[in-house]
């Protein structure tokens, strides 16, 4: 034991964030009700508070908390047999008395992940339990930072926990037939956090911005639980290499686009962090959205200009993404490369399907880069409208604010 | 756990034909009992057979028709038994009525007090 003091508070606070959702992810698989096991690392937590204080932090906190958990849960269970619990977890509870779980099992967080992000749970729904027991966010920091009631976001959660324990949705890693489809459903709600966060709207900058923090933590878990998987990898390293511009996209007046950006203030250690990790994917060569987004992002960040750009190689890079996951936005992403690798004739053929479909019509980075490729096509008179087509589309603050997430949410240059 | 999966379509929107559509429920229902999860299955009479039926204050009330007015009907359900949720929308997802209508998956409660009253 190390020394009485100060530090068992200290200890605490570290055990809480290392800990707490691995042992709430333990408990919920076993009791299959995830209100029991928060109410039951609630506890453990609370005894920890007492026992640490006064006999100082035990040498595996992790153990201590899981064992305690574990005894505080079956006491509930002996205590209160009406509970929303399945009897056979009653009777392995019984079994399991004895032998409480001294490690901590990271597996566990994967299938508490797999439970949260089940694709029978809205979506807001998922987002909502990703961030409350994976993450191990408050239920005040989750609402604070979607801008609802804390109250709206604690019923949420009773509800999701209480549809998770009684429908039947299994804290466990799915079998192999659903795996990938399951494994985009967790990649998906956390990209979408990050996307969040990416998309900070101005009144609430500072902790929405924490979203993307938030994410690129449930990246790196999931990828440290699933290292073979590329696209995980791919969605760890898109992340980082996103979040390398967070410094240089925002001045005093609002966002930045990425030609304007000072890139001395790209933050040059998650670039290569997120190089590495992309590399290290790409060379098992089962190539993904996630990845080819990725590719992009990293081309991006190895260029010292607008000019300086590998375009090219770039605009082939969409070519792949629109087959992989095609959308309207991924086209005029697509177009701007293609415009800048073979000059905007070629710019504008890959343009002209997305603008006759009709698809993005409010859509300003759409007209903004209509606008751009006719001006260098030499067509002054239709680029002038277009830019007043783009301008009248951002006029709209809410608009504006979802064509930055859609921005952020295609991965590429404005 | 066991799950009703019940089953809801607008009436006259299946794109087979009646044999055929009975064929299909034929199929689902016998690959159901060969798997050993089937508890149950039923069809119900039409929804313009339906009959309301509250006691208000004392008086019966009959009300012609089914409570609700939706554009699809309940039209019947299958209980099964299976490990859990993702096994029963497996199941759901089989219904033939699903590629025109809609199969609600309801988990079945068990251990409840009046269940431990009639056993």
């Amino acid at each position: 034991m190390r020394p009485v003091g100060t530090d068992a508070a200290g200890a605490l606070e570290r055990a809480y964030r290392d800990e707490w959702s691995s042992v709430v992810a333990t408990l919920a698989r076993r009791l299959g009700d995830l209100q029991a096991a928060e109410d039951a690392a609630a506890e453990a937590f609370a005894a920890a508070a007492r026992a640490w204080a006064r006999d100082g932090t035990p040498p595996n906190p992790g153990g201590w908390l899981m064992t305690t958990a574990w005894r505080k849960a079956i006491d509930q269970l002996r205590h209160n047999r009406a509970v929303a619990v399945d009897p056979q977890a009653l009777l392995d509870a019984a079994a399991g008395a004895g032998t409480a779980p001294g490690t901590v099992g990271g597996d566990d967080r994967l299938g508490l992940m797999f439970a949260c992000c089940h694709p029978a749970l809205a979506l807001e729904v998922r987002v909502a339990l990703t961030l409350r027991y994976v993450a191990g966010l408050t239920t005040r920091q989750i609402a604070a930072a979607f801008v609802l009631p804390e109250a709206t976001l604690a019923q949420r959660l009773v509800r999701a926990k209480r549809k998770i324990s009684q429908s039947g949705i299994r804290f466990e890693v799915p079998g192999a037939d659903a795996l990938a489809s399951r494994l985009d459903d967790v990649r998906a709600v956390i990209y979408l956090v990050f996307n969040e966060g990416y998309a900070a709207s101005e009144g609430s900058q500072l902790i929405r911005a924490g979203l993307c923090e938030e994410a690129i933590w449930l990246g790196r878990l999931l990828h440290r639980l699933l290292p073979d998987d590329t696209e995980t990898a791919g969605l760890l390293a898109l992340m980082l290499l996103h979040h390398s511009r967070a410094a240089a996209r925002q001045d005093g007046g609002g966002a930045v686009l990425l030609a304007d950006q000072d890139r001395s203030r790209w933050d040059k250690a998650l670039i290569a962090e997120g190089t590495a990790i992309l590399d290290a994917a790409v060379a098992r060569r089962r190539p993904g959205r996630y990845q080819t987004e990725a590719a992009i992002a990293a081309l991006h960040a190895a260029a010292d200009s607008v000019d300086a750009t590998d375009w090219p190689q770039i605009a082939a890079l969409y070519g792949a993404l629109a087959r992989l996951a095609p959308s309207p936005v991924v086209e005029v992403n697509r177009a701007v490369a293609v415009g800048m690798a073979d000059g905007p004739h070629a710019g504008l053929a890959v343009l002209e399907p997305v603008l006759a479909s009709g698809a993005l019509t409010g859509y300003a980075p759409l007209h903004a880069a209509h606008a751009d490729l006719l001006q260098r096509a030499g067509r002054a008179d239709e680029a002038a409208a277009a830019w007043a087509r783009a301008e009248r589309s951002l006029g709209n603050a809410a608009l504006q604010h979802g064509l930055r997430r859609r921005r952020a949410g295609s991965g590429g240059p404005p | 756990m066991k799950y009703a999966l019940l089953i809801y379509a607008a009436p006259g929107t299946s794109p087979l034909p009646d044999a055929e559509l009975g064929e299909a429920w034929v199929a689902y229902g016998r690959s159901a009992k060969q798997a050993g999860i089937l508890l149950g299955a039923e069809q119900l009479a039409g929804a313009d057979t339906a009959t309301s039926v509250r006691v208000r204050g004392g008086e019966r009330l009959l009300t012609d028709g089914p409570f609700l007015e939706t554009k699809e009907h309940l039209l019947g359900f299958f209980l099964i038994d299976v490990p859990d949720l993702d096994t029963a929308l497996e199941w759901a997802a089989r219904m033939p009525n699903t590629a025109y209508g809609v199969t609600e998956v309801r988990a079945v409660r068990t251990g409840t007090r009046w269940q431990a009253a009639l056993a």
